[in-house]
């Protein structure tokens, strides 16, 4: 009787999950695998013939290439945001947790404010403009490390609290200014959650799209996620194209839940509780 | 330099500056002191606080001034109220606020609900829980625009794949995101449909962390599975659902990608939200009416945020 109950409940909640959670993502794959008359009838059927090949090859090469020029906006946005997110944040969350008081308070005001108040758009794109980074991937990086400090510097504060202080002394009784102390003895033991720092915010930089869409507009300097929308319209009839952008698009997370499945949630519950 | 004991303390490393302190204990202190504040100098908040100061602080400081004014982007001209008494008075404008607020409700609530439900579920003793627990969270990691086009096409009226299954049963399902009374409310499903793993792993390592023993008391007791849920399950995880809710209320209040790229704040505008009108009235160019949107958005994100922060890390602190 008691298994029986179980295994309802397993087989239920499994065909509950297929349903709801897989089958957009089959219909995403067997779309961009039709050619465009079948893809244009949205049914979800496999295809009569497979042409998933053909229409990969036709989304990166439209428009002289602008999808793989995207794909190296995306990347270098990613890396470089990510990178300058690991060095200046985990610095700021240092001395933020090793030197309580006033000064320490108010930055951790400041950083609970920037994960909840909505930066204000326009005067962010006049504050660019100033710059002359604006429609640029320069300006969108200082946009995206900008938004994102909040959010690494709590998930960094919360870590190096749990790295003795002992260490700090010895070093600095050995001779170790401040900042080769936090280069050489601290920072090569935050890779655990550096791990997690960039796992989560390269996702949620490389899936960004409020901010690519108001900070570089256009073609030119496009993201993946603002090309795919820009093909909403230029593709409107053509199913089969955009849903293999859309799988084009999909696949860099996918690898990385793969691989990193367990490191991704760590980050995203322990951000979400520090937040 | 202002530091309290604690850090004299800490900096004169163990011991130093024990009871009887004599000139010379007081003199060592001094030189700790002195490698204390170099070693954790505020210089290293420059390089991210420039950043910080220069594109999050200083436009969102100046969005109160620029949404007083009529403005292009290079002269601004101060016209008091003006900006703020349009977007009072356009009827689409104020229905975008309360679009926003059901937005945020209703996705809120919808998390809390699904993902207490899918986290109980989750952690109880199932082989497969391991693919169950990845197959929930995914969506969290799939780009909002792909998310919100492949629903489009899903939720299309005459051969989208969700008026077809109800059609099998007899249902002639509406044009989702067509009809204005329903388009809002299927963005917020798609987006509660890609936000709830999230909730889920949140409720799930909230749960995890309830002590067995208290669930054993109830088998103890003879109590079934509802009591174990309704009277240990549900009060031990509120810290969890107090930060379902902020987050989730935190993203609705601000809600944008899925609602623009799924309806385009229409037909009409019935999904407009605060976010979108904030984009449209920038797109055509009324740069002060766009910022007075921004700080209208700011006002009422702190009206809800902050309060409901306060409150809820108040309650936390007496469990």
């Amino acid at each position: 009787m008691r298994l029986a109950r179980r295994l309802t409940l397993e087989v239920g909640s499994l065909a509950i999950a297929l349903v709801v959670f897989v089958i957009p993502f089959l219909f995403i794959v067997v779309t961009a695998a039709k050619d465009q008359f079948e893809a244009g009838q949205l049914a979800f059927s496999l295809p009569s013939t497979w042409t998933i090949g053909d229409n990969v090859k036709q989304v990166l090469t439209d428009n002289d290439n602008l999808l793989v020029v995207a794909f190296k906006n995306s990347t270098l946005l990613t890396v470089v945001s990510v990178s300058l997110l690991v060095v200046l944040c985990s610095m700021v969350a240092f001395v933020l947790q090793r030197r309580p008081g006033r000064v320490a308070n108010g930055v951790g005001l400041l950083m609970l404010s920037g994960l909840i108040i909505p930066p204000a758009i326009v005067p962010t794109i006049w504050v660019l403009q100033k710059l002359h980074l604006f429609k640029s991937i320069p300006g969108l990086i200082l946009v995206e490390v900008a938004f994102t400090i909040p959010f690494v510097v709590l998930l960094f504060r919360a870590f190096i609290a749990s790295i003795p202080r002992e260490l700090d002394e010895a070093a600095i009784i050995d001779g170790c200014g401040g900042l080769r102390l936090f280069f050489s003895v601290i920072f090569p033991l935050l890779r655990p959650v550096i791990i997690t720092v960039i796992l989560t915010s390269s996702v949620a930089i490389f899936n960004d799209f409020v901010n690519p869409l108001y900070f570089t507009p256009g073609d030119e300097n496009a993201t993946v996620q603002l090309t795919l929308y820009n093909y909403l319209g230029r593709y409107n009839t053509q199913y089969n194209l955009l849903f293999a952008d859309i799988l084009l698009i999909t696949i860099p997370p996918l690898l990385l839940f793969v691989f990193f499945n367990r490191k991704i949630v760590e980050g995203q519950t322990a951000g979400a509780i520090k937040g | 330099m202002e530091s309290g004991p604690s850090q004299a303390r800490t900096a004169g490393s163990r011991g130093d500056a024990g009871p009887g302190g004599s000139a010379l204990t007081h003199a060592r202190t001094a030189t700790a002191r002195k490698t204390y504040l170099k070693t954790y100098s505020y210089w290293f908040y420059a390089p991210a606080g420039l950043v910080y100061l220069v594109v999050f602080l200083v436009p969102t400081v100046m969005s109160f001034y620029f949404a007083f004014t009529r403005w292009d982007l290079f002269t601004a001209e101060w016209i008091g109220l003006d900006n703020f008494s349009q977007f009072f008075s356009e009827q689409q404008l104020v229905t975008s606020l309360w679009h926003t607020l059901f937005y945020a409700v209703f996705t809120s609530g919808a998390k809390v609900v699904l993902g207490m439900l899918f986290a109980v579920v989750l952690t109880s003793n199932m082989r497969i829980r391991g693919l169950l627990r990845s197959l929930v969270f995914f969506p969290v990691l799939v780009s909002t625009v792909a998310v919100g086009i492949t629903f489009g096409v899903l939720f299309q009226p005459d051969f989208g794949l969700v008026n077809t299954v109800l059609s099998w049963v007899g249902i002639s399902g509406p044009d989702w995101l067509g009809d204005p009374d329903t388009a809002l409310l299927s963005v917020a499903v798609v987006d509660v449909w890609k936000g709830v793993g999230l909730a889920t792993v949140i409720y799930i390592a909230g749960i995890m962390s309830i002590s067995r023993d208290y669930y054993e008391a109830v088998d103890c007791d003879g109590g079934g599975a509802w009591v174990k849920f309704r009277h240990i399950t549900l009060p031990l995880a509120r810290p969890a659902t107090f930060t379902v809710i902020l987050l989730s209320f935190i993203g609705g209040l601000r809600s944008f990608d899925l609602i623009w790229t799924m309806t385009g704040g229409g037909p009409g505008f019935a999904s407009d939200t605060i976010a979108s009108v904030i984009y449209k009235q920038y797109q055509a160019g009324f740069y002060g009416l766009s910022t007075a949107g921004n700080v209208v958005l700011f006002l009422l994100v702190s009206a809800i945020v902050f309060p409901l922060a306060f409150v809820l890390n108040r309650r936390e602190v007496d469990l």
